[in-house]
């Protein structure tokens, strides 16, 4: 068996899946990576499912050697960059780490979380389903802890041939505004304040984590006071506390709440929401049902179709490889045009 | 006479079924009788559900539900429901309350005009009901704090407040179950770990369960501490 060794990393360098299910009920936080594109990427180009646990790096990159045997790693997310021993892996490419080189992983630069995916994934056991990491609650990770220079993780390895893939694909269509479906407790605002909410700028603030993004921006009003009887919280919602400032709960967000949600950002663009860096500017768009779970097919469809993009590097990718796989229009320069998150 | 409750959309992936806007034990009881409904019928789909005080929310994926026929289940479903009303165990939970164990007592008692030792009276006297688990592993949701002592939460929430951590909030009261940030005020401290890793039971409470505070002096603080630290409950069972 083959160990990942951590050389150094940053303090929010965790192991994340899909997530920790059906343990709300007891208070128990869903977790799971705040990327789930991202996430799928790295995972697909190492052939693994694509909600298969990764490391999951918050701001800070990370330095990693490997013994025992060699692994097939891939790097995907907010423009964070790998090497191996010094030489660049393109965008998007997997690699092979030999036992005895060092694998050291860029900060994030577009974003704020990339996900280093490792064939076959990690040989730690969950707790409760899970390897997702959740700080508050100590559970998943490794030892219910976040990694640390010093770790040593075991990975299972596919046994596989291994061979470095490319995955050459656009992101899914956005639409630009983050868009969210109003409720649970719009009702709690008068209707000038949910105005306010969908025409104005909202800036993301440095208390921004796992759990939730503070924004800041015009002060929300309540129409009905802000306190609530606690009701059920889920990914995406915006709540309002009496500041007027709101907070969109994110992965490792509680089960419970009792601040008025005056919306709820839509399944497919929280993943882009959460690689919004601490002081970009973003607007709300209030959409229909229709919208949200069109969006969301699209973005399960995108997912689906992952592993049938995978391009071996060895191929040296020419323009009429690409042209001829219909993944790119215009005349372009198919290195240089190596999309990125 | 069943309310008619209301449908509050959650973004795409979810739904709350709302019974209610307040803390009440029959309002409660019709939450966990619709999430058995839920539960036992598994629409395709299905995540999770998680029942609070007043609502229960159905977590679904949101491209393989029929949503539509999922709300005309809801809808069906709550026409004569009645609510079911488990029969839970007795706890006493013992607090030392004030000082550096409850740093808002005084503040709090001020705001309602008492002393700090009235108010212990009033919320060591009541008998508390948990109406569910919720926010962090094994945080419970306490109904049953004396109008006399409901205090709005703070404007601004604490970032860490301490495991064992006895607070009010609003009409809510609840025990810390580890470092947490938190709006409520800190009215005392309890060596009982309502959730421990590394014990069986993991969750020492469960929703429809009853707590008791006892008060007890700063000078017994280490001893229960440490039989907590050692795996005991330290909460006791009472018989009702």
């Amino acid at each position: 068996m083959t160990d990942l060794l951590v050389k150094s990393c940053g303090p929010m360098t965790t192991l994340q899946d899909r997530g920790r299910l059906g343990f709300q009920g007891f208070g128990v936080s869903p977790s799971g990576a705040m990327d789930r594109r991202a996430l799928a990427m790295a995972n697909v180009l190492v052939g693994n499912a694509p909600e298969t646990a990764a490391i999951e790096f918050m701001n800070l990159g990370g330095s990693f050697t490997c013994e025992g045997g060699d692994l097939h790693v891939a790097l995907v997310g907010a423009g964070a960059a790998m090497s191996i021993d010094g030489t660049p892996v393109p965008p998007q490419t997997s690699a092979i780490l030999k036992e005895g080189q060092v694998l050291d992983i860029g900060h994030p630069r577009t974003g704020t979380f990339a996900y280093l995916a490792i064939d076959g994934g990690f040989a730690v056991e969950p707790q409760l389903g899970s390897l997702s990491f959740h700080l508050r609650s100590r559970l998943g990770g490794l030892n219910g802890a976040a990694l640390k220079a010093g770790d040593r993780l075991p990975c299972r390895g596919s046994g596989d041939e291994r061979e470095p893939m490319q995955l050459v694909v656009q992101p899914p269509e956005d639409g630009g505004a983050i868009r969210v479906m109003l409720g649970p407790q719009d009702d709690y605002f008068p209707s000038e304040t949910i105005c306010l909410f969908l025409e104005s700028d909202f800036t993301v603030s440095p208390q921004a984590d796992r759990m939730g993004f503070q924004l800041t921006g015009p002060r929300l009003e309540h129409a009905k006071g802000f306190n609530i009887v606690s009701d059920g919280i889920v990914d995406g919602h915006i709540q309002v506390p009496g500041s007027g400032q709101p907070i969109v709960l994110m992965r490792d967000r509680q089960t419970a709440g009792g601040y008025p949600k005056i919306a709820t950002v839509i399944s497919a663009d929280l993943g882009r929401f959460a690689q919004l860096r601490p002081g970009t500017t973003l607007r709300f768009r209030a959409v229909e049902r229709a919208e949200a779970l069109a969006a969301a097919r699209g973005l399960k469809d995108w997912l689906a179709a992952l592993p049938s993009q995978l391009t071996p590097v060895r191929f040296n990718l020419t323009t009429e490889h690409l042209l001829s796989r219909n993944l790119i229009g215009g005349t372009v320069d198919a290195l240089a045009s190596a999309p990125h998150e | 006479m069943v309310p008619t409750p209301k449908i509050l959309p959650c973004g795409d992936s979810a739904v709350t079924i709302e019974f209610g806007d307040r803390i009440d034990p029959d309002v409660n009881g019709m939450v966990l009788a619709l999430d058995d409904i839920i539960r036992a019928r598994a629409p395709e789909g299905l995540l999770e559900t998680v029942p609070t005080y007043r609502s229960l929310t159905v977590q679904f994926d949101p491209v393989t539900t029929d949503y539509d026929a999922l709300i005309r289940l809801v809808t069906e479903e709550t026409k004569d429901l009645a609510p079911r009303n488990a029969v839970g165990r007795r706890w006493r939970v013992p607090v030392v309350y004030g000082g550096d164990f409850g740093s808002d007592l005084d503040e709090v008692a001020q705001t309602h005009g008492m002393t700090p030792n009235q108010l212990i009276e009033i919320h060591s006297s009541a008998i508390y009901r948990i109406y569910m688990i919720g926010f962090l592993p094994g945080f419970t949701y306490l109904g049953g704090l004396d109008k006399r002592i409901a205090t709005s939460r703070r404007v601004q929430p604490r970032a860490k407040i301490p495991a064992g951590t006895i607070m009010i909030g609003g009409e809510q009261a609840g025990i810390a179950p580890m470092d947490m940030p938190s709006g409520w005020h800190n009215l005392g401290l309890t060596p009982v770990r309502p959730y421990a890793p590394e014990r069986d039971p993991v969750f020492l409470f469960a929703a429809g369960d009853e707590i008791v505070f006892e008060p007890v002096d700063a000078s017994r603080w280490e001893a229960l501490e440490k039989a907590a630290r050692a795996g005991e409950p330290v909460a006791e069972e009472m018989r009702p």
